[in-house]
């Protein structure tokens, strides 16, 4: 199979890109991020489809000439399939703008308030929780 | 003929589905559509399973394009995974009505929920069927769409946030799956799983290792494997009760699924199996201990689904027939207890307006019916003979000792341990909710609360915050709003008005809505009702299993329909 390097090129330059860009915080670079990896990942589908050919219809030339159909067709899905990945994230970066007025990929506040409490090296509520009460009271008498 | 019943139940979720966009005025027929499909298919996979069984795998090339069009698969293992994911869909449908998801509630609009619950119904079954890795791609993202509206439904602050996570996180394993059937294609030239099969031999060993790592990665993010788990218990408790029931139940089932394929037909003989023994031990062992960790009952319920996933990689990793029965046999029961228990919680939360065991009290006495059912779904997720959770269990172990590895040992030590501290996560949860009386339990609270005021590092706005935003504690900078947003939460947990106070104010509605009740119920007497047909189904799970070790029987019935 021949492949063509610059198709392989482009592809990992995109990819690349995207990958940088998917690490941001901002959700609109992840969303740009986003787009560059899928247009990478097409690319490296069509490069996989080996040489360039004639175009795929029945009957308008020579079958070996003719390039692979079905990368095509996988590209085309593939195509669709991002683009409704983009337009929801383009709304949920707008919902996100609406309601925290900034569209950054925010923090889960539960781990946020787990790492508080290991700023605080205070004991997990658990403990204080499935403890028995008066053991505790105990404790407490003592220490 | 019965070959015919294969598409249905991909394309009657689909219909339904449009069925119901066009109906989004009438929201009573659109219920009836919704209960009316979810009921035919689970009715088709019934018939598929006794077909299947009876006759072997069914076969069906999409509108006659044999050898290069796409081909629908309904093997032993499809057939399973069917009925159960349709038997769980239609109850957790049946929940959502009680629930009155169609109530003219802002954070549930009606019309988007039927027609996206159909069609990530829809995706789920092509997930299964499909026989075809890109056929594969697109049913994940059919459901994995679904599931990014439901997750949003209503587009609250809270969900928009776990969604934006949810969403980048999947579209880039989505990518990932995208290079990997571009590597294959290059490689093999088809994407017919049958026919990758049959040529992945002729590749070069370090060919096909690098396409076997890359579908392992792109599918143990998607059934959340350990180090790629991280964004499950995130995403899943902000979703409503019922969506996150179906997702917990079925979606990280479908990953799991697909890494069966991969290291059955694709790739057997297990050559990666030590890396998925390692990652099982991993996903039970942290899963678990994340779960003890966490003060929320659904939080601690997502970090179980991902601590029990481990158990199905553990008997996906044996490579040997009864290990790969035991994963099928805990899959099936898995998909229902999950479920269960997250529909318990949904009514907990429903009735008691919370879910932080912080909050909780008394629920035993207040409702002893939620009791019964988080008990028993409780206890058989803990895996307590003889329920079905003991059965799967075992017989995993008894295939890790079978085994005899110095590797399946440590799993075999390391699952018994995760079972035992699932027994403690879910002894405290009933300890916490369930058996303390709502005094306590606001006693309790409003100490912490003192407590955390008078040790704790002062309030979350003191700390002064410096150049760009940051706050040091000790030695380490914060985001200042993260450390906002943290005393936020530890305020809300904060007895303002707990179960103890609504009690004495204007007492509880002590009635659990019937349907939901019902469903329920329903559920949790399925997955123990799985004990008693255990028998036949783990004979069941062991034909599967061998049709799927020897994976001739796939390959075959593939190419005989082809002709």
């Amino acid at each position: 199979m021949d492949v063509n390097l610059t198709l392989v090129v482009v592809a990992g330059a995109l990819v690349g890109c995207g990958a940088y860009l998917l690490l941001e915080r901002s959700l609109t670079r992840v969303l740009v991020g986003l787009v560059l990896l899928s247009n990478g990942v097409n690319v490296a589908i069509l490069a996989t489809s080996g040489r360039a050919g004639e175009a795929p219809f029945y009957g308008s030339a020579d079958v070996d000439d003719m390039s692979d159909p079905l990368p095509q067709a996988m590209v085309l899905t593939a195509i669709v399939i991002t683009l409704g990945t983009i337009a929801f994230l383009l709304a949920m970066a707008h919902r996100n703008w609406q309601l925290a007025g900034h569209d950054d990929v925010q923090d889960d506040t539960e781990d946020a308030r787990i790492r508080r409490l290991a700023v605080d090296d205070a004991t997990s509520d658990s403990y204080d929780m499935t403890a028995d009460r008066d053991d505790e009271d105990d404790y407490r008498e003592d220490g | 003929m019965m070959t015919s019943l294969v598409p249905l139940p991909v394309l009657l979720p689909l219909l339904g589905s449009g069925a119901a966009l066009m109906l989004f005025r009438f929201p009573r027929a659109q219920r009836l559509v919704s209960v009316v499909v979810l009921a035919l298919v689970v009715l088709v996979s019934a018939t598929l399973l006794v077909v299947v069984d009876r006759e072997g795998t069914q076969v069906v090339w999409l509108g006659g394009w044999t050898e290069i069009g796409v081909a629908l698969v309904a093997d032993r293992l499809a057939v399973l995974m069917l009925l159960v994911s349709s038997i769980v869909t239609l109850a957790v449908m049946l929940y959502s009505l009680g629930q009155g998801i169609s109530d003219s509630n802002r954070s549930a609009p009606v019309s988007i929920y039927h027609p996206t619950f159909l069609t990530l119904v829809a995706g789920v079954s092509n997930a299964f069927l499909a026989g075809d890795l890109f056929n594969l791609f697109v049913s994940f993202e059919i459901l994995l769409f679904a599931s990014y509206v439901l997750l949003t439904l209503g587009g609250t602050a809270g969900r928009i946030r776990a969604g934006t996570i949810y969403v980048v996180v999947n579209a880039l394993s989505s990518m990932l799956f995208l290079i990997t059937i571009a590597a294959v294609y290059a490689a093999v030239g088809t994407l017919n799983l049958a026919q990758i099969a049959v040529r992945l031999d002729d590749l070069p060993d370090s060919t096909s290792l690098m396409l076997h790592l890359l579908l392992l990665v792109t599918f143990a993010i998607k059934a959340a494997v350990f180090p790629l788990s991280l964004w499950l218990p995130d995403s899943y408790p902000t979703a409503p009760a019922p969506v996150t029931a179906v997702f917990a139940g079925l979606l990280t089932k479908v990953g799991v699924y697909a890494i069966i394929r991969t290291e059955t037909l694709l790739f057997p003989g297990g050559r990666l199996s030590e890396l998925l023994m390692v990652v099982a031990l991993l996903s039970m062992l942290i899963g678990i201990l994340g779960a003890i960790a966490q003060s929320d009952m659904k939080r601690l319920l997502s970090f179980t689904l991902v601590s029990h996933i481990g158990y199905m990689i553990f008997g996906i990793g044996l490579s040997s027939q009864a290990g790969m029965a035991g994963a099928i046999f805990y899959v099936a029961h898995h998909i229902t207890i999950q479920t269960a228990l997250f529909l318990v919680v949904g009514l907990i939360e429903r009735q008691a307006g919370s879910t932080s065991l912080l909050r909780l009290g008394g629920l035993a006495r207040l409702f002893p019916v939620l009791g019964v059912l988080f008990f028993v779904a409780g206890m058989n997720l803990a895996g307590i003979p003889p329920l079905s959770g003991f059965l799967g269990k075992v017989g995993l172990l008894e295939a890790g000792i079978a085994d005899g590895g110095a590797l399946a040992w440590t799993l075999v030590v390391g699952g018994t341990v995760t079972s035992l501290l699932t027994l403690y996560a879910v002894a405290k949860t009933w300890a916490l909710a369930f058996w303390r009386s709502p005094q306590e339990a606001h006693a309790m609270a409003e100490e912490l609360a003192a407590a955390d005021a008078s040790h704790g590092p002062a309030a979350p706005d003191a700390p002064a915050v410096g150049r760009r935003g940051q706050v040091r504690l000790d030695t380490t900078s914060y985001d200042a709003g993260l450390v906002r947003q943290a005393g936020a939460i530890v305020d809300s947990d904060r007895p303002d008005r707990d179960l103890h106070q609504r009690l004495e104010d204007d007492g509880m509605p002590t009635r659990l809505p019937a349907l939901m009740t019902w469903t329920t119920a329903v559920l949790v007497a399925i997955s123990v009702a799985i004990t008693v047909v255990a028998g036949p189904l783990y004979a069941f799970t062991e034909r599967a299993a061998g049709d799927v070790i020897d994976r001739s029987t796939y390959v075959t019935a593939v190419a005989e329909a082809a002709e």
